[in-house]
């Protein structure tokens, strides 16, 4: 067994899941901190929700431990765990008022009445319902109904707060108006969470940090923008923000740092993977970080559309190789660059900016 | 599209006439004043239904159908509803062969099972008496119960209760606060089925039973079989009237539920 990591609230170790063939959840290892707002980012049946259903007991793990407050739990009934949990469709209770869903594990730990209904009517207030008390579920919308299921899941202070794509079900501006409550909630309750989502921009606004799940597996786990400027894989570049691929041959480094080859031109790239040279590459560059001019240096390509945003202009282009890329532009330098769809234009980046990942 | 829908209305009609005009015809024999079956009556009078009051013979049976059916649908419906949970929820080993198991009874002649429970009681010694024929009847009225408490507990959202056990109960707890209240309408209706199922039964009684434990169907079996007055037509109003009323009961139940929806 491998030692407790310091500080840590929850910690997995070589945690499995398999189903049958299936392997669900392959060898998760992970520390949570007190306080922290932890993400499991991955596509549907990368296993981020099986994990999350072991945490809360709902599964069990066919190998691996894990300890919330330095006590093994994986043995344990969900209701001996202490955890709250937010389910992707609310799991109201029908059949009761909202004040009775939210004393629901009050009551069940035996809480005085009077203390119950204080922190009910407090609950209540903390999600800006504060006279929905006495409504059935059915009565609600669906953010109202997500607010109840945030409610009944803070209300008995548990050592930790899971939420399976709680915000799934609702449309955008509610969606992002919850994004915003949670983490509120989150900062001044100074709960921590692990978060389920497969939306990559739900993740980088809220979490402190991110776990990339991919085919059971964590790809990779750290701060957004880690995620978002370093990214370890080519299937987190991929997967967290929006991504150029090329493909193209390492070519090893030369005094200003590494180059790969690009359709014939030698271009920059980040020294962080050091690939043989000779090796073929992906290499992915953002396309905020792609700069585009008609004179210079860099891999020739046809702007094949632009599109209007508003504050921002997307430019579409075929690069040499047949690739499709686009770069992203703020409105002021897109109309000073004077680019036309049809125009040939070069594409370059600054080494930084650009990882190649061995194929 | 006119004649279609003429067309069919016709249907619905001869169907309905079919499917009502035995009852009507016993209805109306109920009331007749003549002492023999004839229909349409001669006159009219409520003397049959006053013989029914008198004869203790057919208030003895409607003693015993009361009897017999109270105990067996308050069995039959814990006992169903405790299995359909266990074959729904619970993870068993050969689960779907027990759940088909449960069902027989409603696929196997009735025939059949009443000749086997009245072979078993013999050796039981449980042939007339009031246990043998509560455990007939639940052994009868069961499959209906787990199917109709069975199919609500699947069309139950089961994060309910993961909830539920996320935020503290025991299975419990979960199953007395959650479960329970929400299959409420399926164990009612499964419970006034049972009633009428059970008041109905004929072959299993006419087994197990005996003289001096006759259900009404019973009764009017062997009256039927016998001296054969309006009296069967008087006491079949009578059922129909309790079924009805059951059908009733059931349907305001489905509606409420409906609306909670």
């Amino acid at each position: 067994m491998t030692q407790p990591t310091a500080g840590a609230l929850l910690e997995l170790s070589g945690v499995r899941k398999r189903y049958g063939q299936q392997v669900a959840v392959d060898d998760v290892s992970l520390a949570l901190r007190e306080g922290e707002f932890l993400t499991f980012l991955g596509p549907s049946g990368s296993g981020k929700t099986t994990t999350l259903m072991m945490v809360a007991g709902l599964q069990q793990p066919d190998a691996g431990s894990i300890i919330l407050r330095g006590k093994a739990v994986d043995r344990l009934p969900p209701y001996k765990r202490d955890i709250g949990m937010v389910f992707q469709h609310y799991a109201l209770f029908p059949h009761m008022t909202v004040r009775r869903n939210i004393a629901f594990p009050l009551e069940m730990r035996g809480t005085p009445k009077a203390e119950a209904s204080r922190l009910v009517d407090e609950a209540l207030a903390m999600v800006g319902l504060p006279h929905h008390g006495e409504r059935l579920p059915r009565e609600l919308s669906g953010g109202q109904q997500q607010r109840v299921a945030l409610a009944r899941a803070m209300v008995y202070r548990p050592a930790l707060l899971l939420m399976d794509e709680p915000l799934g079900a609702l449309d955008k501006s509610l969606r992002e108006q919850l994004q915003l409550e949670i983490k509120r909630l989150h900062r001044e309750r100074r709960m921590s969470v692990l978060y389920v989502t497969h939306d990559q921009s739900e993740a980088l606004t809220m979490s402190d940090r991110i776990a990339v799940f991919n085919d059971g597996r964590i790809e990779q786990i750290g701060a957004p923008a880690d995620l978002y400027e370093r990214p370890a894989s080519r299937f987190v570049a991929g997967f967290v923000g929006e991504t150029n691929f090329l493909t193209g041959e390492a070519l090893g480094r030369d005094g200003n740092g590494a180059r790969v080859s690009l359709a014939g031109v030698a271009m920059p790239v980040s020294d962080r993977f050091l690939a043989t040279p000779g090796s073929r590459v992906s290499v992915a560059v953002r396309p905020e970080r792609v700069r585009l001019s008609t004179t210079g240096e860099g891999v020739p390509a046809e702007l094949v559309d632009l599109i209007y945003l508003g504050n921002a202009r997307r430019f579409v282009l075929r690069l040499a190789g047949g690739a499709e890329w686009t770069a992203l532009m703020q409105a002021d330098a897109a109309e000073a660059s004077e680019i036309e769809p049809g125009q040939t234009v070069r594409v370059s980046w600054q080494g930084m900016h650009a990882t190649a990942f061995p194929m | 599209m006119g004649a279609w829908r003429v067309l069919r209305a016709l249907a619905c009609t001869l169907v309905g006439i079919y499917l009502i005009a035995p009852l009507a015809i016993v209805l109306v024999i109920s009331f007749s004043s003549a002492s023999f079956l004839r229909f349409p009556p001669p006159g009219y009078s409520l003397r049959w239904y006053a013989n029914l009051m008198n004869d203790p013979a057919w208030l003895d049976a409607i003693g015993v159908s009361l009897q017999v059916l109270l105990p067996t649908a308050f069995l039959s419906t814990a006992l169903g509803t405790a299995a359909a949970y266990a074959l729904v929820r619970g993870r068993i080993r050969g689960g779907g062969l027990i759940g088909a198991f449960l069902l027989t009874p409603m696929v196997v002649p009735s025939i059949i099972t009443a000749a086997g429970l009245y072979m078993l009681y013999r050796w039981l010694g449980l042939n007339g008496t009031l246990p043998g024929l509560v455990i007939g009847h639940v052994v009868v009225t069961l499959p209906y119960v787990v199917a109709t408490v069975g199919s609500a507990l699947r069309s139950m959202d089961p994060r309910l209760e993961a909830a539920a056990s996320v935020l503290g109960a025991t299975p419990f707890a979960a199953f007395r606060r959650i479960t329970l209240p929400l299959l409420a309408p399926a164990v009612l209706s499964s419970l006034l089925f049972a009633m009428v199922l059970s008041f109905d039964e004929l072959i299993i009684s006419l087994f197990v039973g005996s003289a001096r434990m006759r259900t009404v169907p019973v009764q009017m079996w062997s009256n039927i079989r016998g001296d054969f007055d309006p009296t069967v037509a008087a006491i079949a109003s009578l059922c129909f009237l309790v079924a009805l009323i059951a059908l009733g009961c059931e349907a305001l139940l489905r509606r409420r539920n409906g609306e909670k929806e």
